[in-house]
């Protein structure tokens, strides 16, 4: 790859490629835990922190590795690097740790990480890899981000609440609450609310590509049609 | 005598999509007049409300999704969903609880699944699923049917509760609903009284009627008569109801048989909740039911199976929506095991290599 290609990594990442809009990776923890933001936003960036450190360490050693045993030691180092998280959130977010409780462990087997580091990290030089496991994951809390957003809204009607798990006791009154006395649509926070929030979110996603496509179509036949007349 | 057609067989398919809903839709009357009697005007208020929404619904999606809205609109199919999913309703449901429901049914389960024949779920079921897991408490305000020591709503009181959601002054909420014959069953099971126990209770014993749950029986009776009908009509496939029916029997008999004093009777079992509409009107949805012989009973009986398993043991006092949505999901599979032999052709050959395969 060239050494130029920055802005397409980040492309990719966030959009064109992004884990949880495109390659339907990680499925599991984004919708069991995106009942609300702060929550998706806890496992997003955890996921993101192992996505970083993961694809530095598998670049780092893509030359030592043989292929033959490359996916055990892939799956490896990123057990260990979860381990590791796992432990650091117990010891500084502990409230955070026991509401998203399983599913930190359970990065682990977040398809996503070993896709990117089988697929990228393993055939790229590190600053590249550290980059695109920083955009892949960013893409990926967007998505756990904005799921949680849409189902606290709807199942809650309140945003950003229990901040403080997050951001200390400064961020206590940092809960937005929509709607007074809201009895909660439990839909939304049952499971099958955030299929249908992923699902409405991906035909979202595909309607905007269809719309951007059509107009660099368009303009294509634009220029097209005016050098024609021009010649 | 001189035929006008000529050469291959040309059978007339006298029942358009509109003619059968519209003909469905008649059949429901009778049993939805004896609800109004006996349940108020809420029943009423509910099936207006879910028929507007639906038919705002129906052609809002078809004009986003660029089809032809004249044809789709005036099929009735989307009139149909509304009135199944708002008799399954509490008659005094606040009407945002109408509202999610209905759009939910034709937006979610049918729309965006490709609008009529290529749904796999039945709207209405889905409709009512989604209301009934997320607002439990709305989804207890049945109104008491006829019974003495209630009060009985009138027409504006019913709709100000509706559209309000606050009580006219003098009353309660304890005096204007009551829990179904059902859910009181299931509630005393707990408590561990007996069904005979129940049946001759002071305060619930009146609410058991004669067989299935005063009113209940008669609008359950209707909805048989009417079903058997079209039944009889061609217009619904007798194989499902009579599945359906024919494994509740079977099941909740057996087990009252074993042990009378907590399974109910097969007869409460027929004749409460919604059981005949589900088996002659909501069960038979042509888009979503199984469509082989064979599958069709099979699918019937799935569903009576999934109600009794769920009314007996389940969270839920009734599970016809949840039965109906299981069996849904399991109607291809049916299909596919149950596809007739090919007039010509032997087991072994072409649609059945399936046959074969399971051999393996």
């Amino acid at each position: 790859m060239k050494d130029d290609n920055y802005n397409e990594i980040s492309k990719n990442g966030l959009w064109n490629n992004n884990v949880a809009l495109v390659q339907l990776l990680g499925l599991c923890p984004l919708l069991a835990v995106t009942g609300t933001v702060i929550n998706g936003l806890g496992l997003g960036l955890a996921t993101m922190l192992t996505l970083i450190i993961s694809n530095a360490v598998v670049s780092l050693i893509r030359h030592l590795v043989r292929p033959e045993v490359r996916v055990p030691v892939f799956v490896l180092i990123i057990a260990s690097v979860v381990t590791a998280i796992e432990l650091a959130m117990n010891a500084w977010l502990y409230e955070l740790y026991t509401v998203l409780g399983i599913f930190i462990p359970l990065i682990v087997t977040n398809c996503g990480i070993l896709a990117r580091a089988e697929a990228f990290a393993s055939k790229n030089r590190l600053l590249p890899s550290i980059l695109d496991g920083l955009m892949m994951g960013l893409g990926f809390t967007l998505v756990l981000v904005t799921l949680g957003a849409i189902r606290e809204i709807l199942g809650y009607g309140t945003l950003f609440n229990n901040s403080h798990l997050m951001f200390g006791e400064l961020a206590h009154n940092w809960t937005w609450v929509f709607i007074e006395d809201y009895s909660g649509f439990l839909l939304a926070i049952l499971p099958p609310g955030a299929f249908i929030g992923m699902g409405l979110i991906i035909a979202l996603k595909n309607v905007i590509d269809k719309h951007n496509k059509k107009k660099q179509t368009n303009t294509a036949t634009q220029i097209v049609s005016s050098t024609e007349a021009a010649v | 005598m001189l035929f006008k057609t000529a050469s291959s067989p040309h059978i007339t398919q006298k029942n358009s999509i509109q003619a059968l809903m519209f003909k469905v839709l008649l059949a429901m009357i009778p049993g939805t007049i004896a609800m109004i009697i006996f349940f108020g005007w809420g029943v009423l208020i509910n099936i207006i409300i879910a028929s507007v929404v639906a038919l705002l619904a129906e052609t809002l999606m078809l004009w986003i999704r660029k089809r032809p809205i004249k044809p789709y609109i005036t099929d009735g199919s989307a009139l149909l969903t509304a009135c199944l999913l708002a008799l399954a309703l509490p008659q005094l449901a606040p009407w945002w609880l109408t509202v999610i429901g209905t759009l939910f049914a034709i937006v979610v389960a049918k729309h965006l699944y490709g609008g009529l024949g290529f749904n796999p779920f039945n709207p209405a079921m889905v409709g009512y699923v989604v209301v009934i897991i997320s607002f439990p408490r709305e989804m207890t305000q049945w109104v008491p049917p006829l019974l003495d020591t209630y009060t009985q709503l009138n027409f504006t009181e019913t709709l100000s509760i509706i559209f309000g959601g606050d009580l006219p002054l003098t009353y309660t909420w304890d005096a204007i609903t009551m829990a179904t014959p059902l859910d009181t069953v299931k509630t005393q099971l707990g408590l561990e009284l007996s069904i005979k126990e129940i049946e001759h209770h002071t305060i619930y014993g009146p609410m058991f009627g004669s067989v299935g749950g005063f009113g209940w029986e008669w609008v359950n009776g209707l909805f048989l008569a009417t079903g058997l009908y079209l039944a009889l009509k061609g217009i619904i496939d007798w194989r499902i109801p009579a599945g359906l029916i024919a494994a509740l029997l079977i099941l909740s008999n057996t087990f009252a048989l074993y042990d009378y004093a907590s399974f109910t009777p097969p007869s409460f079992h027929l004749f409460s909740g919604g059981i005949m509409l589900a088996a002659f009107f909501i069960a038979t949805d042509p888009v979503t039911a199984a469509t082989t012989t064979k599958g069709r009973w099979l699918y019937g009986a799935g569903i009576g199976i999934f109600i009794f398993i769920i009314r007996t043991w389940g969270a839920y006092p009734d599970g016809i929506a949840f039965a109906v949505i299981l069996m849904n999901m399991a109607a291809p599979l049916l299909d596919y095991y149950t596809m007739p032999r090919a007039f010509g052709h032997s087991w072994t050959e072409f649609p059945h290599h399936h046959k074969v395969d399971d051999d393996e």
